[in-house]
């Protein structure tokens, strides 16, 4: 029971990442049906300027993390400018190559600049740990579960109370209709990308005492926030974080109970399953089209 | 310029719309039929590379460029082909067995994959073919009784009519060719058939086509078992030319260089495939290249302009470290992908009718012939 528990734990911690990664996917989804492939890179890219920020420059902790969240935000932009928005409005397969490309490029360049090797960033969590009776939890863990809850808060009163949120909701349903309503749409866009790389610099800098940083982290968490993301129900903010702790206790208990190698599939076994029967996800609306 | 009129449906789907056709490709395959005698083995063994490429570009071109359904998950038809071939070489099958029955077996398994994928659109379906992809590599590691695991398979020589044909020879070479032939030809009058009609009417709208009396469905899970058959045949040969196949051969960065292949090539002919594949295949020996020489000629370059010896050293010692980092070919491929999608995307082969339209109508040309339009899509959600 107690190692079912400590299971639980580090899989729903382990599936805060994947969430927080899907958040992005799902951001920026919403705001503009593009699928960016390159999540995950810009994940691993934020740990990297927070890496440089922290453990090269020696800066404080929360001020390498706000300078990192900040540097990515703006690098957000610019991907959103040079890759996205030239082709925006055009088939999905096209933006989808496009940031496929861009995520190459990324983990390319940083394994260029940075080298391959694993790199740690100290925490102030690092090392503490909290004991309930015979239960230990480890700090970090249970900061990344906490960072997620607060983000996915945040993240949910933006899209539903402020204006700029409804903007951006609108944009995502037709954005020629948006265009007419009087919404910047290309800058909303722009802030879309720019929040969701916002957001993969956390979960990049939560991750770090977790795993290590190194320049493919990206593709193989940005792989695993799909299923997290599908799960969920492209589109709906709850249900990537939900469709993320599910694929992360999943992988966690199938590590920890199946023979080796289910670890590694069964969060896409539990994927197909999904799609063949409730393709909208969990938490999609299922729409009809309109002829 | 030749003007060509087309007075019936019959001229419209002609598998050569002139004759000009014909003398070039009959040129093109009198060269290709005395290439392995005349070229250097190092270009002839890429030239069977190019060919084994090229027809999974076709597979995947007839999925993705004509049915509209994208897959990411072709590397694990090339792996199912791959070692259904391995696996009944161990019990001396003959070569023309186990071929056809490589390429039937992965179609029927396309055909189990496109039976979940009709539910399924776009970004979804990427995914759950990757998923697929994911699940394949896997068993291929697992399922050590048939696979050997992650020790890899080693891949007997060939034996067709009595002759061991080896992976380096021109017997292997003229095998691939016709493989490849045969596939372009038998896809061309795939699209001439009404079947091809359907896939394309699919991908141009599906509630069209439903209403036109198109069985979605149907033609659905047969474009995923056409694409995967094709690609499973290219999976025996690539087997053989590389002798040896390992799991990790078949990984996700296999499936996103088939994509590449069509993108950068041009997904709506099989023009498209091969030059994808000639792209794909030469990028390697084009960055060893780099490696060896861009540094010289970069410093050549800046020498020539006045910079002393000193400097031209250092630019020399900087361009090499760059050239021979490590992750230059993943950051040129970005690029590449990058700049096909927003400047190119009808690929290569699009780039030369375009070149060709300008040299046809010379004076008249204008620019924006080829303009996109800017579109706004309405949510693809509601589709």
């Amino acid at each position: 029971m107690l190692d079912f528990v400590q299971q639980l734990v580090s899989g729903i911690a382990l599936g805060c990442v994947y969430g927080l990664i899907a958040l992005g996917f799902v951001l920026v989804y919403k705001a503009t049906e593009v699928v960016n492939f390159a999540q995950g890179d810009l994940m691993m890219l934020g740990g990297f300027f927070a890496f440089t920020f922290i453990g090269m420059l020696g800066l404080n902790y929360w001020l390498g993390f706000a300078g990192a969240v900040a540097a990515m935000a703006l690098f957000g932009m610019l991907a959103e400018r040079v890759v996205v928005r030239p082709i925006l409005g055009y088939p999905q397969f096209s933006i989808i190559m496009a940031t496929i490309g861009l995520g190459y490029f990324l983990r390319s360049v940083v394994g260029m600049i940075w080298g391959t090797d694993d790199f740690k960033i100290e925490t102030p969590f690092s090392d503490g740990v909290l004991r309930i009776g015979s239960l230990v939890l480890a700090y970090d863990k249970l900061s990344v579960i906490a960072a997620t809850i607060i983000l996915c808060a945040l993240l949910y009163l933006f899209f539903n109370r402020t204006t700029l949120g409804t903007a951006m909701r609108a944009s995502s349903e037709n954005m020629l209709a948006a265009y007419y309503m009087g919404i910047p749409v290309k800058r909303v866009v722009s802030i879309v990308w720019a929040i969701s790389a916002a957001v993969a610099t956390a979960a990049g800098v939560l991750l770090a005492p977790i795993t290590f940083i190194h320049s493919n982290v990206g593709l193989v968490l940005g792989l695993k926030a799909f299923p997290a993301a599908v799960l969920g129900g492209f589109g709906s903010i709850p249900g990537a974080v939900v469709g993320g702790v599910l694929i992360g206790v999943i992988e966690s208990m199938a590590g920890f109970y199946l023979p080796q190698g289910w670890k590694d599939v069964a969060p896409y076994i539990v994927l197909l399953a999904v799609l063949l029967l409730k393709p909208e996800g969990l938490f999609g609306v299922h729409m009809r089209k309109k002829v | 310029m030749r003007f060509m009129f087309k007075t019936d449906y019959e001229d419209d789907i002609k598998l050569f719309p002139h004759s000009g056709y014909i003398v070039t490709y009959g040129v093109l395959l009198a060269f290709l039929l005395i290439a392995p005698f005349v070229l250097s083995s190092y270009i002839v063994s890429q030239l069977v590379f190019v060919f084994i490429y090229a027809t999974v570009g076709v597979g995947l071109m007839i999925l993705t460029g004509f049915t509209g359904q994208a897959s990411l998950g072709h590397a694990a038809f090339l792996a199912i082909g791959a070692y259904s071939a391995a696996y009944l070489q161990q019990f001396n099958v003959p070569f023309p067995v186990y071929f056809l029955v490589g390429g039937l077996l992965t179609g029927v398994v396309g055909a189990m994959v496109g039976f979940p994928a009709l539910r399924l659109q776009g970004i979804y379906l990427v995914i759950a073919t990757i998923s697929f992809a994911f699940i394949v590599e896997e068993i291929l590691a697992r399922w050590e009784s048939v696979t050997h695991g992650n020790e890899g398979m080693r891949v007997k020589a060939l034996q067709l009519l009595g002759t061991t044909v080896s992976r380096d020879s021109p017997s292997f070479y003229f095998l691939c060719l016709a493989v490849l032939f045969l596939t372009i030809l038998g896809t061309l009058n795939l699209l001439r058939s009404p079947t091809g009609r359907a896939f394309v009417a699919i991908r141009d709208s599906e509630t069209a086509a439903r209403s036109m009396g198109v069985n979605v469905s149907l033609y659905k899970v047969k474009s995923f078992a056409i694409s995967a058959a094709i690609t499973g045949f290219a999976g025996v040969l690539f087997a053989h030319k590389l002798s040896f196949i390992s799991p990790e051969m078949f990984t996700l960065q296999l499936s996103i260089e088939f994509i590449i292949v069509i993108l950068i090539g041009g997904a709506f002919s099989p023009h498209g495939a091969v030059l994808g594949a000639i792209f794909i295949v030469m990028i390697d020996p084009f960055l060893t290249y780099l490696k060896d020489d861009l540094p010289g000629i970069i410093a050549g370059i800046f020498a020539t302009f006045g910079a002393d010896s000193v400097t031209a050293s250092k630019i020399y010692s900087n361009v090499a470290a760059i050239a021979s980092a490590n992750g230059l070919k993943g950051a040129i491929y970005g690029v590449i992908i990058v700049l096909f999608v927003l400047f190119e995307p009808l690929g290569l082969y699009g780039r030369w009718l375009k070149i060709k339209l300008f040299f046809q109508l010379f004076p008249l040309y204008k620019r924006a012939t080829f303009k996109r339009q800017k579109i706004y899509v309405k949510s693809e959600r509601n589709r």
